[in-house]
């Protein structure tokens, strides 16, 4: 038997979702493992991929080993191709020009919705998050992929606020509203990869990640979660992506799992 | 009249009461925390706070009591996670209750760029969808050539604009780089402009790059020497982000009555950011300095 690699669930999540990232294409990356992964596909597969943050700085240089905690701001843009003041940097979103974006999420539902504002009714919050950001902008204006840990309270049928549109209720709605361009492309989970339904739009289980099963995932999911006819498994990291992860991220500060 | 006051005389005269105040438009960094400091020592309150990513400045102004509304998009600490302030203040209206008006940086930037164009607004094609969509903030507008229903964002007019740049002249023609978010778009829409700067400089360096450029002098009414004036945002070749201290302050200010404590020790106890600076500590600061200069190349600009 092949000595299995040892790698923990952030880990996983993040270099599963790295692989979607093509090469050639315009990515908007948020602080932490958004920009981890890209950063590492950038290493592996995509080396002509541009990150971008929405600080306004287009191609950062961004030193291994020395990620920041937070992206609009000097570290990332201490030699970079550009920066453009912010609104400047959502105007070539809404042109068209971004690829994807990259989203962390608190609370994701069946259609891919993000909630960002609040646990609870938004007039009376049990639970006041920070908001938006950027975040609305990247997923009303691009193709997202949304990287979580799989939890049954994270992963619900409804979302209690839509923060940043995904599918809003199915079918032709996320048109309707207007929305002609974007949608929630994927959501890679430490359990499984899910897309979506070309129809109705709602969230499918399209591979599991190695070692999990279809019970799993279910248990660990809010909502009667639709399981693709023919189910895939995703490749286990492979020695060179954990390599490469390990020098970005020497002290797993982003890929430290919750609750481990 | 001259500009350049002290930060006491610049927030006593152009801040009042009721008013509305950009800050932290440079998202995380450049942020004016020092002025922000002394609006909360000069007891202001009642104020509506805009910026998108205010990082923990808006936090503090929330605990300390100043803020009747919020125009942003997002509150908390960047690298830490929620603000405990926010939380009491929009949860349980401790101190007291919030007005929120959500945005999104993109629509923040185009409603205060709205205002620095002399309009009442601008169209942008995000937002539509959400459920903060249907705030009074919005309105949906069919293009008139195309037909196509688009999302108004109304202009955002600051009263005052507070800002942190590299450095100034004494008229306020401010050289600012690195990130800088929506520093012009608010200097350009606000009503009134204070600079804090890192250094006040000769009117001929001004002239010496003018597309380094960002604030025209005939927009700001003070201009305030404050170095450090942004700790612990990051000022681009002048101070790094002190990570630590926006760890410390989540950590210190989980119940209400530990901000308070942090406030007295911070903010009240100290008459003014010199003094602030001393309590953080000459190795900190040090520590928190560029060392050494990451020059660009010089352009020459004869012709």
């Amino acid at each position: 038997m092949a000595t299995e690699l040892a790698y923990n669930t952030a880990e996983l999540v993040c270099i599963s979702s790295a692989r979607l990232l093509e090469d050639g294409k315009v990515v908007f990356a948020g602080a932490g493992l958004p920009l981890l992964a890209a950063i590492l596909a950038q290493k592996t597969h995509a080396r002509t991929l541009t990150i971008l943050f929405e600080g306004g700085v287009i191609g950062p240089f961004i030193e291994p080993g020395k990620l920041p905690p937070s992206t609009n701001e000097q570290r990332c843009a201490t030699r970079a191709n550009m920066v453009l003041p912010t609104t400047d940097v959502l105007l070539l979103q809404q042109r068209g020009y971004v690829d994807y974006g990259f989203l962390g999420g608190a609370q994701v539902d069946q259609y891919g919705n993000i909630n960002s504002s609040c646990i609870g009714d938004w007039n009376k919050p049990a639970v006041r998050l920070p908001g938006t950001g950027g975040g609305n902008d990247i997923a009303s204006l691009s193709k997202v992929i949304v990287a979580m840990h799989h939890e049954k309270r994270r992963l619900v049928k409804r979302v209690d606020f839509v923060t940043s549109p995904g599918y809003l209720s199915g079918g032709h709605s996320r048109k309707e509203a207007g929305l002609i361009a974007g949608g929630t492309l994927k959501v890679v989970t430490h359990l499984g990869i899910l897309g979506f339904d070309e129809a109705e739009k709602v969230m499918c289980l399209e591979a599991l990640q190695p070692g999990a099963t279809v019970e799993e995932v279910r248990k660990n999911t809010g909502f009667d979660l639709m399981i693709k006819k023919d189910l895939g498994e995703s490749t286990p990291p492979t020695e060179e992506e954990l390599r490469i992860l390990h020098i970005l991220d020497p002290e797993k500060r982003y890929t430290t799992p919750r609750g481990e | 009249m001259p500009k350049v006051k002290s930060l006491h005389e610049a927030i006593a005269t152009d801040v009042q009461d009721g008013m509305s105040v950009a800050m932290g438009c440079g998202l995380e960094s450049l942020i004016p925390f020092a002025a922000s400091y002394e609006i909360i020592r000069q007891r202001k309150t009642d104020l509506t706070l805009i910026c998108p990513i205010s990082d923990m400045q808006f936090d503090q102004l929330i605990g300390a009591g100043c803020v009747k509304k919020l125009i942003a998009s997002w509150v908390g600490n960047v690298a830490a996670g929620l603000g405990h302030n926010y939380r009491r203040a929009a949860e349980a209206g401790i101190p007291r209750p919030i007005e929120i008006e959500e945005h999104s940086n993109f629509t923040i930037g185009l409603g205060l760029q709205a205002a620095a164009s002399g309009l009442p607004f601008l169209p942008t094609k995000t937002v539509k969808g959400s459920d903060f969509a249907n705030g009074e903030q919005f309105k949906r507008v069919n293009c008139p050539f195309t037909g196509e229903e688009l999302l108004a964002v109304r202009a955002i007019r600051p009263d005052v604009a507070i800002l942190h740049v590299q450095r100034a002249d004494n008229e306020g023609n401010a050289h600012v780089w690195g990130n800088f978010g929506v520093t012009r778009e608010a200097a350009l829409a606000a009503n009134k402009v204070i600079l804090t700067c890192e250094e006040i400089v000769d009117h001929e360096v001004i002239l010496s790059d003018p597309n380094r450029t960002l604030i025209p002098g005939f927009v700001v009414s003070s201009v305030v020497h404050e170095p450090f004036g942004a700790h612990p945002s990051p000022t681009q070749g002048y101070s790094r982000r002190d990570d630590d201290f926006y760890f410390e302050y989540h950590k210190a200010t989980r119940t209400r009555e530990d901000f308070e404590q942090w406030l007295q020790k911070y903010v009240h106890g100290v008459k003014d950011h010199r003094s602030f600076l001393s309590l953080l500590g000459s190795e900190r600061i040090a520590k928190l300095t560029p060392r050494g200069n990451l020059f660009s190349p010089a352009v020459s600009f004869n012709y």
